[in-house]
């Protein structure tokens, strides 16, 4: 089978499962296709010779009631992965090999998937076009010297440059969403406390959470299914009864009550934008569903709210990162000069501003003003979808207020950069479930997402959403294989 | 002058200076592993044996409180007679150090898990009430080892992340003395409970003093310096002595007292500026987006209640009302579980009053010129016990019993069979011992004329060699008896 890369997660594994394929074959055949696309330069770190090893090893005795039996897969370079380097896309941890496995890698290969490799991705997962990363840019196979989005840059140019048939990245602000809207893949945030953080490279703990990035939203459904567990190694974990999303998948959503939010029609959004929400409204009524408009008042403070939370803790959370114990060092004339040194030279510059935002907002005399208040309207904008979800059970949104942008248009002007995450970050904040799908084009022909926002612990609800609107929206990318010579 | 003997006061020309002394105290919560991770915490392992990647902070490494730790600081809470906070928070502290792997300390910084509360001194005018701040629960920090090498520091981390209870008194104490006793009283608190085992050379208790001084009879604070890490009460005592005194220098001599961190250098008997307030850490607290507010019920904590042991003040009150010891008898030996618990186990088959002489008198003398704790006795509860009642019954004086009791420090042997291997039993048959007596005023004929004609003092004379004779056998009371019959 020459075609094994366009097939999607949910035909590979009925394949292996049916013994039509090979673990080895469907191995061999993305490790082939990522070999030949260096050019996107998705990949930080290759482990093809492991990933043919162990399909070996799994054909060689199939346990085929896996979820994922023999499943290539490569994933975000911010999961700790045992015995392979771990960056985080950073200088800092260029050398980095862990001894252990997030819980989340640790639940797709207990399903029986095999890792091919670590996704680049911006720094510390900050950054919205992953240009931050020290291992360099990526190519949105969309098109040439176009950014794949961020952070999960390296994860969505794989997914829709099938270089693997599924993928797990991390999102703090949008970093699933934004970059799946930007290659016309399905990326679902889910809520908070749903899947563990044990393992992952922390930005902002309070925020972060993994998610499966897939070319549609059965295949999304599936690693939910798969990641998605209980860690009391994770004391904000939550034990909630979880679904068998890709079991219980249905595109009967008639009746589903679909809120509009008012306050996302922004000062100078992109008519196009503009007219891929209507489309999606249309989308949403022809299956059935009921639109109601809504107001979430405090959405306009999201993104300085989380330019104040994420940072804080950030800045925290990177101060382990000091070239003691692990990691870059840079050699100083004593403590505090090794330290200086090994951060300046470690860190990029996106890093280090938003170190120096979070130190600032957190300092005594400035942290009432910017880092209590932030949090203080964090819990304004929660209690804004508390009360809208007692009117809707789901809220539809564009992804981001443009499509893809150029490689180097937005590097030298950060805020134009973090406007990016208008409609994502409200979401984190909240610690709610949302899931972008591919929903249109632009002007350009570059891919738009649609996000569709659930309340709390209701993946299975948008997913059914997205998967009732993904059959009417009929979407497909356009991806030439530009890079491959 | 000072109205009451204890009251310390520096006195310079004309002007009387009261000291005015609060402690953080930390202490170790005794448990078998850290506040958030699963390594061990014995102590005297070899170095970075005992670190988990939580307490090495590796990358996706995340905390998880370990409830154990939190029911021994809601224990000591309760022992402090202090207000347990249902809902608490873990914040954390942010400074860079080589032996702070996350950059950060785990600790509580606005809503502790306990908050105020007393604790009672028995000083020697009578008790004081020391006011309890707060107790908090934090993370150690890891070991700096600077002098193994010229050029290197060296890091061991078995200390990072064991769990601290720190301890704030409020402003109340005056005097070295009493932060001796204020500690001691802590340390003995907290052994009763078993939350910390107070071992101070192992560095499971040591503090921060603060230290101000004023004008005797001001109402308002001066300005205060803290003595960081202070690990014996005796240094504690130093350092206050020579920080107040630097204090009332400065004063007297027109100067201003900078607010400051000072350190104690042991060797040299005195506080050292270490940083001023200008150079003060900013710490910047905000709450561990990593651990969820701690939430303890009304169930939980009622639960710790109950398992809370009779504490020295108690105990003492019941010694002094059942017993009737006096105060101070009640006092010394209530101040350390393990001699409460001795004392209790002598007294169970023995006389009250003479086993709580043997044990202040006797057995802690011979424990104290062996250097041994009451843990480590040569003499078992059973066996003073034992030997207590020999002497209550008159199967041995007084005096013979000293000389079993210190035949039993060698080694836990039966007071019974000393006596009985060593023929050391008192002789009470009135037959022998008249034949004894009458044999000794035989032999001392001039001094019983002279007694006779009214030297009376001499009968002690006859005593003594009637002991003397009878090689210290001889049962005082009746020798005496039978003596003024035979005189």
């Amino acid at each position: 089978m020459s075609d094994i890369t366009k097939q999607s997660l949910s035909q590979l594994v009925e394949n292996i499962k049916s013994k039509k394929l090979s673990s080895s074959e469907v191995t061999k055949a993305f490790v082939e296709r990522s070999e030949k696309s260096k050019e996107l330069n998705a990949y930080i770190t290759e482990d093809y010779t492991n990933a043919l090893n162990k399909a070996k090893t799994f054909d060689e005795k199939p346990n085929l009631d896996l979820k994922l039996p023999g499943i290539p897969m490569a994933v975000k370079d911010l999961f700790c992965t045992k015995d392979l380097r771990t960056t985080a896309g950073s200088k800092i941890l260029n050398n980095f090999v862990p001894t252990y496995e997030s819980t989340v890698t640790q639940n797709i290969w207990n399903e029986g998937a095999i890792l091919t490799g670590k996704l680049n991705c911006d720094e510390f997962a900050m950054g919205s076009s992953n240009e931050t990363s020290f291992f360099g840019n990526v190519q949105n196979p969309i098109d040439k010297n176009l950014v794949p989005g961020g952070s999960s840059g390296g994860s969505s140019s794989a997914v829709a440059a099938q270089l693997t048939p599924i993928t797990i990245g991390t999102d703090t602000g949008g970093s699933i969403r934004q970059p799946a809207s930007f290659t016309g893949t399905v990326g679902l945030k889910p809520t908070y406390g749903s899947c563990s953080r044990y393992g992952i490279v922390a930005f902002a703990s309070s925020l972060d959470q993994a998610g499966p990035m897939a070319q549609n939203v059965k295949d999304c459904a599936l690693l939910q299914e798969v990641i998605s567990t209980y860690d009391e190694k994770d004391s904000t974990s939550i034990d909630f009864k979880r679904n068998e999303y890709s079991k219980e998948l249905t595109k009967d959503i008639k009746g589903k009550k679909i809120g509009i939010p008012k306050e996302y029609r922004v000062d100078g959004m992109p008519k196009e934008i503009e007219s891929l929400w209507k489309k999606g409204i249309e989308y949403a009524k022809d299956c059935g569903a009921e639109i109601i408009d809504i107001s979430l008042p405090h959405t306009n403070y999201a993104l300085p709210t989380y330019y104040i939370v994420a940072p804080a803790e950030a800045s925290s959370n990177l101060a382990r990162y000091d070239g003691v114990k692990y990691g870059f060092r840079a050699e100083g004339e004593n403590l505090i000069d090794m330290y200086e040194k090994t951060r300046s030279e470690g860190f990029g510059t996106e890093v280090q501003r938003r170190i120096m935002i979070g130190t600032y907002v957190l300092s005594s005399g400035y942290y009432d003003a910017y880092y209590l208040k932030a949090q203080k309207v964090r819990k304004l904008i929660k209690n804004d979808f508390d009360d809208a979800f007692k009117k809707v059970d789901a809220i539809l949104t564009p992804s981001t207020p443009s499509s893809a942008f150029k490689i180097g248009e937005k590097t030298n002007d950060p805020v134009s950069m973090y406007l990016n995450d208008i409609f994502t970050v409200p979401v984190n904040l909240a610690g709610l479930p949302g899931i972008s799908i591919p929903a249109g084009h632009d002007a350009k022909g570059y891919p738009l997402g649609l996000q569709i926002i659930g309340n709390a612990f209701d993946e299975q609800n948008i997913l059914n959403i997205a998967y009732a609107m993904e059959e009417k929206i009929n979407f497909k990318n356009n991806i030439t294989d530009w890079w491959i010579k | 002058m000072s109205k009451n003997k204890s009251e310390y006061l520096i006195n310079r020309h004309d002007n009387q200076y009261e000291v005015v002394i609060g402690l953080e105290v930390h202490a170790q919560v005794s448990s078998q592993s850290k506040l958030f991770s699963t390594s061990s915490t014995k102590f005297g392992a070899e170095p970075n044996t005992q670190v988990s990647l939580v307490d090495a902070a590796f990358p996706g490494m995340l905390p998880v409180i370990n409830e154990y730790c939190v029911k021994q600081a809601i224990k000591t809470g309760i022992g402090l007679k202090a207000k347990i906070n249902k809902r608490s928070v873990f914040d954390r502290k942010n400074y860079f150090y080589a032996d702070l792997p996350q950059g950060y300390q785990i600790s509580q910084f606005k809503d502790p898990i306990v908050g105020e509360g007393k604790v009672i001194l028995d000083m020697p005018d009578g008790q004081k009430e020391v006011g309890i701040e707060r107790l908090h629960l934090e993370q150690d920090a890891g070991k700096s080892i600077h002098d193994l090498d010229p050029k290197n520091t060296f890091v061991d981390l078995n200390r990072s992340g064991v769990a601290l209870m720190e301890i704030v008194s409020k402003p109340d104490l005056r005097s070295p003395d009493e932060v001796n006793a204020y500690i001691k009283k802590l340390r003995s608190i907290m052994r009763y409970l078993g939350t910390c085992d107070g071992n101070m050379q192992e560095g499971s208790l040591r503090a921060d003093v603060n230290v101000s001084v004023r004008k005797k009879g001001s109402k308002d604070f001066g300005t205060r310096c803290e003595i960081k890490n202070v690990n014996s009460i005796k240094f504690m005592q130093m350092a206050i002595e020579y920080e107040a005194n630097r204090q009332v220098d400065l004063i007297e001599d027109g100067q201003t007292i900078d607010q400051e961190t000072r350190l104690f250098d042991t060797k040299k008997n005195e506080t050292r500026s270490m940083r001023s307030k200008e150079d003060a850490h900013d710490y910047r607290y905000f709450p561990d987006p990593d651990l969820l507010p701690l939430e303890v019920s009304d169930d939980f904590i009622e639960n710790l209640k109950s398992e809370i042991p009779e504490l020295p003040d108690e105990k003492k009150k019941r010694f002094i009302e059942k017993f009737k010891l006096s105060p101070y008898e009640a006092n010394i030996l209530v101040s350390d579980i393990e001699t409460s618990n001795y004392f209790e186990n002598v007294i169970k088959k023995s006389d009250v009053k003479l086993a709580t002489n043997w044990i202040i008198g006797e057995l802690f003398a011979a424990l104290n010129e062996k250097n041994l704790e009451i843990t480590e006795s040569p003499i078992s509860a059973g066996n003073l016990s034992k030997l207590i009642n020999l002497i209550k019954d008159g199967t041995i004086s007084g005096k013979i019993a000293k000389t079993v009791f210190e035949q039993m420090m060698e080694g836990d042997k039966d007071p019974k069979k000393i006596v009985e291997e060593k023929g050391l039993k008192q002789e009470s048959d009135p037959k022998a011992l008249e034949a004894l007596i009458v044999k000794v005023i035989d032999d001392n004929r001039d001094k019983a004329t002279e007694y006779k004609s009214g030297k009376v003092k001499l009968f002690g004379f006859f005593v003594g060699q009637v002991m003397k004779v009878s090689g210290g056998k001889a049962n005082p009371q009746l020798v005496n008896e039978i003596l003024k019959k035979k005189l």
